[in-house]
């Protein structure tokens, strides 16, 4: 059923319409974006097809092929759930909050069809407890309901708001009545997850994608973007003072660009972080040449994650806000595994002795081997992110690492936070 | 070494699951050519899929396991 829509194929996308206001009517939804389509105008498996065919990844920060999950949880047995991950855990991130406050019918269409398309007829919403969203997503939902819009049934699951809560397996442990701590896979969530069915989850940006690739087909969707990486995506642009603005960018956009959008003057910058509190630190010489593709990225050890590009001034210590983030990131640790829990407090406690200038330079050659250590030793993702993110900072700011070590804090350690 | 075995053969690997393991480390004792002990007393395991002549060794060490955090998967 493709339309060969004559919609444009440039950008905003996702984010169309919403510089003349939040599109939290039914009314300004389709006044933008047209229907969604019927079951009759797409069926199941075109959904999925459609899909595999724009190459669609998660945008919750693991980048998994999209169809491939959809085609699991479909074949597995038993009838399948869908969960809409909302939980956007990551502190420095903005854009899953935004999608939920102003679009949200965009992402409840995405639900409607992705459920569809496994036949799963329950979709749980998962956000954090606290989040000002909720009310508005109940609204939202209350207004299709009333309008009899959708063949699934829809509720909003209220999540714990810490850092590893929007886990997939920590969702579905807490969905069940259980802790917000992930848990070992296998089982995975696709083969076992709430109430022990199959289940699907992803992000809420990614379903958003998928509201508008149902409405205008695979040809529209790769018409922007790079060859491997077609589309669009959000990213989270923090920069000095930790003042946030989301912006869709076309996948293969240079770095530059993107900061220049955000009216950052990487004259005035000191470093790049590339994907948040999991990510990757990159020296500012990079960004004129970069390409915020996955494919571009992987060659510098870098992933664009959950969108989140911080821009570190100039002025501000990158050691200080490295040594603030991986405290952080230590007290997160859900304390179950051995390597986590012993790898992220003793990198943390390290890392900031000898930024005081009370362990020697030494201190970091430990680092660096617990940062390798550490990876892949959890049942989640935590140790391996925290020893990207903290593993890259001493590349990247080496020379300021051993200053610190020799002469104890600078000038800028105590500015103000930027990243916590 | 795939592929040097015979028709049906299927290599194992060794899978620890860190939310169960105690660190206990008798593991790396009864297994010392796939497993290594970190700083912190935790299991560090080879990531190859091990041998056929080696995994006695290694069903030995996850049988051995005292919070059954070992398993053996093709
Ligand atoms: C510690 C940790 C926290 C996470 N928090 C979130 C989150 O808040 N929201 C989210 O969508 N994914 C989060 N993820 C990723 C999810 O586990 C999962 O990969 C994702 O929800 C799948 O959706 P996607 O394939 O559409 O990206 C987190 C992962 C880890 C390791
Ligand atoms: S790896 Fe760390 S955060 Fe993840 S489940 Fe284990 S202890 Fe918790
Ligand atoms: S024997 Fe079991 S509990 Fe002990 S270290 Fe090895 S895997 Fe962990």
């Amino acid at each position: 059923m493709t339309q060969a829509l004559a919609a444009k194929t440039a950008l905003p996308r996702l984010l169309e319409g919403l510089a003349d206001g939040p599109l939290v009517t039914l009314e300004r939804h389709h006044a933008v974006h047209g229907p969604m389509p019927s079951p009759q105008e797409l069926d199941r498996a075109e959904l999925v097809e459609l899909i595999a065919d724009c190459a669609l990844r998660g945008r919750g920060g693991a980048a998994f092929p999209v169809a491939r999950k959809m085609r699991a949880v479909a074949a597995a047995r038993g009838r399948p759930i869908l969960v809409a991950n909302g939980c956007e855990s990551e502190p420095l991130s903005g854009k899953d909050a935004l999608l939920l406050r102003e679009l949200p019918h965009l992402v409840l269409d995405g639900a409607t069809l992705v459920a569809r398309a496994i036949g799963a007829q329950r979709v749980i919403l998962a956000v954090k407890h606290s989040a000002p969203e909720r009310a508005l997503l109940e609204r939202a939902l209350a207004e299709r309901a009333a309008r009899a819009f959708d063949d699934v049934s829809f509720e909003v699951f209220a999540g714990a708001a810490t850092f590893i809560a929007g886990q997939e397996t920590a969702v579905v442990s807490q969905i069940n009545g259980g802790p917000a701590l992930p848990t070992f896979q296998p089982p995975r969530v696709s083969e076992r997850g709430v109430g022990r069915r199959p289940t699907l989850v992803q992000n809420v940006e990614t379903l958003a994608h998928i509201a508008l690739i149902a409405r205008h087909g695979s040809d529209w969707h790769n018409a922007i973007g790079s060859t491997n990486e077609p589309g669009s995506t959000l990213v989270t642009v923090v920069c000095a003072g930790g003042t946030r603005s989301v912006f869709e960018i076309a996948y293969g956009t240079r770095l530059d660009d993107v900061l220049a959008a955000a009216r950052v003057d990487t004259a005035a910058i000191g470093g790049l972080l590339l994907g948040g509190y999991f990510g990757t630190w990159l020296p500012t010489s990079v960004a004129g040449e970069l390409r915020l593709s996955h494919e571009e990225l992987r060659r510098c050890d870098a992933s664009l994650g959950c969108g989140v590009i911080a821009a570190l001034p100039a002025s501000a210590c990158p050691v200080a806000e490295t040594v603030r983030v991986s405290a952080y990131l230590a007290s997160q640790s859900a304390g179950q595994c051995g390597p986590c829990v012993h790898g992220s407090s003793a990198i943390a406690r390290r890392l900031e002795a000898a930024s005081r200038g009370s362990a020697g330079t030494l201190a970091f050659e430990d680092v660096r081997r617990w940062t390798l250590e550490i990876q892949d030793r959890g049942a989640c993702h935590h140790p391996t992110g925290l020893g990207r993110f903290v593993g890259s900072a001493l590349r990247t700011f080496r020379r300021e690492f051993e200053d610190h070590a020799r002469h104890g804090p600078c000038a800028a350690c105590t500015a103000k936070a930027m990243l916590t | 070494m795939r592929g040097l075995h015979g028709k049906g053969d299927v290599d194992v690997r060794l899978r620890c699951n860190p939310i169960e393991c105690d660190g206990h480390g008798l593991c790396a004792e009864l297994f010392p050519e796939r497993i290594r002990l970190d700083d912190w007393g935790y299991p560090v395991i080879a990531d190859e899929p091990i041998p056929r002549d080696l995994e006695q060794h290694a069903r030995r060490a996850a049988d051995a396991c005292p919070t059954l955090a070992l398993s053996l998967e093709p």
